[in-house]
């Protein structure tokens, strides 16, 4: 029984500290996001990394989402002769939930994943030490630009997945289901207001600080060699994605609760 | 010499990770321009002692100075003008492999000093040079190299910035008996160059011998024998006389079964 409690007990104690660790971190994170010095040239890498080379993967996602999307309300809808909400449900479907979620879990596999293995190698190469030691202070070196490239790059990818997925929904609304271009597109516009976009690009920016801030903070704190950062790895992954289902609730709450 | 402080002093420093005490006590004082090596067996805390000094552990009592100056709690604004003054090897290198080699050894200059990068690199190629390297080696990346290139890059890194203390963490593990008489050479030429002080950890007999002028042994958290190079061959101590002659029977038992 004494055993039994003490198990309980360590367990509610690590978790506690991990908390604790964590919390710590993030403030440390987004103190040193805010204050000089930058280094524009690694926030650039990151941009691009984050922005560029996520495209093709957030582009497929939000295509496919589009047009099962389109197919799928049709089917559902025709059952009370509601076709023709067909073009809406998509603009707002992909707008305000599927684009930021699905891009999130995208970016948050390939980004978080690749962060946390490498801060976690550099950490146990001693590289992080190594740049404390050149007089560069790890966290700004580090985490700051990847932090700030996320928050920033997130919406921007979003954005792209919001025409990108309508434009999905858009190919199989007319050349599958036989809607009329101007029409469909007229009945996407009719019903979509800002706070609809609005709405999923802040998702996407706590997104992208989520995926990032879990990515560097289990490569930071990953240990024992290429077992710990295959661990950091996949804990970047995992965290940051349920990390962005509570949010998404979260924030879903904020703006559309009552 | 007698009016100015040593260059380091550690009086009673304690180190424990939970109940496992690493340092137990650690009193050593290394004069300006001397060269101190500090041998003991792995796992004896001669890196967690090392770390406390870079200030990248802290440790629980006791007083680190540097030029007189107390370190431990010391304010982070501080703790980056005194690690100006440090340069450091590490054991396996940590040289960043996302830079090329030449912008590795320029780091501290580029980022710690903010010298502009046509300066830095013109330096770092002149530090390249004192270690043996062609110019042409800068512009490759650390993944190309051998291990003993690499440790010699990270041995033009360390004393990129001119340092006044550098720290070698076993700087010829890992390498053959005559790549390893090399770096000793050049530890040995680079701190007479730059007039630095050095403190070292080793567990390699003649690395100690050639590198440094006063050797301590470090044995479970102590410092149980400091005294000149030349003395460590009858130094009339029956745990150093064990070490040095690499006998696996004595007084100082392995501890296989922890």
């Amino acid at each position: 029984m004494i055993s039994f409690l003490a198990t309980v007990g360590r367990v509610f104690l690590a978790f506690l500290a991990h908390v604790g660790r964590m919390s710590a971190f993030t403030a440390m994170a987004v103190s040193h996001t805010v204050r000089p010095p930058f280094y524009p040239r690694l926030i650039l890498r990151s941009v691009i990394e984050i922005g560029y080379f996520s495209l093709p993967v957030v582009g497929l996602t939000a295509v496919f989402t589009g047009m099962v999307l389109a197919l799928q309300s049709y089917s559902g809808f025709s059952r009370f002769a509601a076709e023709g909400a067909v073009a809406t449900v998509v603009v707002l479907s992909v707008t305000r939930e599927l684009a930021p979620v699905l891009a999130g879990l995208m970016v948050a596999g390939r980004i978080g994943a690749s962060m946390a293995a490498e801060i976690g190698t550099m950490r146990v190469t001693e590289q992080i030490d190594a740049l404390t030691t050149l007089s560069t202070n790890p966290f700004k070196y580090l985490v700051a630009p990847r932090i700030l490239a996320g928050t920033l790059m997130l919406p921007f990818l979003v954005l792209i997945a919001d025409i990108i997925g309508v434009f999905g929904g858009y190919i199989v609304g007319v050349y599958k289901l036989g809607f009329n271009s101007a029409t469909y597109i007229a009945r996407t516009w009719e019903f979509l207001e800002p706070l609809d976009v609005i709405s999923g690009l802040t998702k996407a920016a706590v997104f992208g600080f989520l995926i990032t801030l879990m990515g560097c903070y289990n490569g930071y704190y990953s240990r024992g060699g290429a077992q710990g950062v295959g661990a950091a790895t996949t804990n970047a992954v995992v965290s940051a994605a349920i990390m962005i289902l509570v949010f998404n609730y979260i924030i879903t709450a904020m703006f559309f609760g009552k | 010499m007698s009016t100015q402080p040593p260059k380091i002093e550690l009086s009673g420093v304690h180190k424990a990770f939970g109940p496992k005490v690493v340092l137990d006590g650690i009193d050593l004082s290394v004069a300006r321009g001397e060269s101190v090596v500090v041998i003991g067996g792995s796992g004896t805390g001669k890196s967690v002692m090392l770390k406390c000094i870079l200030g990248i552990l802290r440790p629980e009592t006791g007083s680190i100075r540097i030029d007189g100056e107390e370190v431990v709690r010391m304010k982070p604004k501080d703790r980056d003008r005194i690690m100006k003054k440090f340069g450091m090897l590490f054991q396996g290198g940590a040289l960043f492999d996302s830079l090329k080699v030449w912008e590795n050894v320029a780091f501290g200059l580029i980022q710690g000093q903010k010298m502009e990068r046509a300066k830095a690199r013109d330096i770092a190629i002149e530090k390249l040079a004192q270690v043996g390297l062609a110019a042409s080696t800068g512009e490759l990346f650390p993944a190309e190299l051998s291990g003993g290139m690499q440790k010699r890059v990270s041995l033009a890194r360390a004393i990129a910035t001119n340092p006044e203390i550098i720290f070698f963490d076993e700087p010829t593990t890992g390498l053959d008996p005559i790549m390893a008489d090399v770096i000793n050479d050049l530890i040995v030429k680079c701190c007479k160059e730059v007039g630095a002080t050095a403190l070292s950890i080793t567990h390699d007999m003649a690395s100690a011998r050639k590198i440094s002028d006063r050797i301590a042994m470090l044995y479970k958290g102590r410092l149980i024998w400091v005294g000149p190079a030349k003395d460590i061959d009858h130094s009339g101590n029956e745990y150093v006389d064990q070490f040095i002659h690499g006998r696996a029977v004595g007084p100082i038992t392995m501890e296989l079964r922890a």
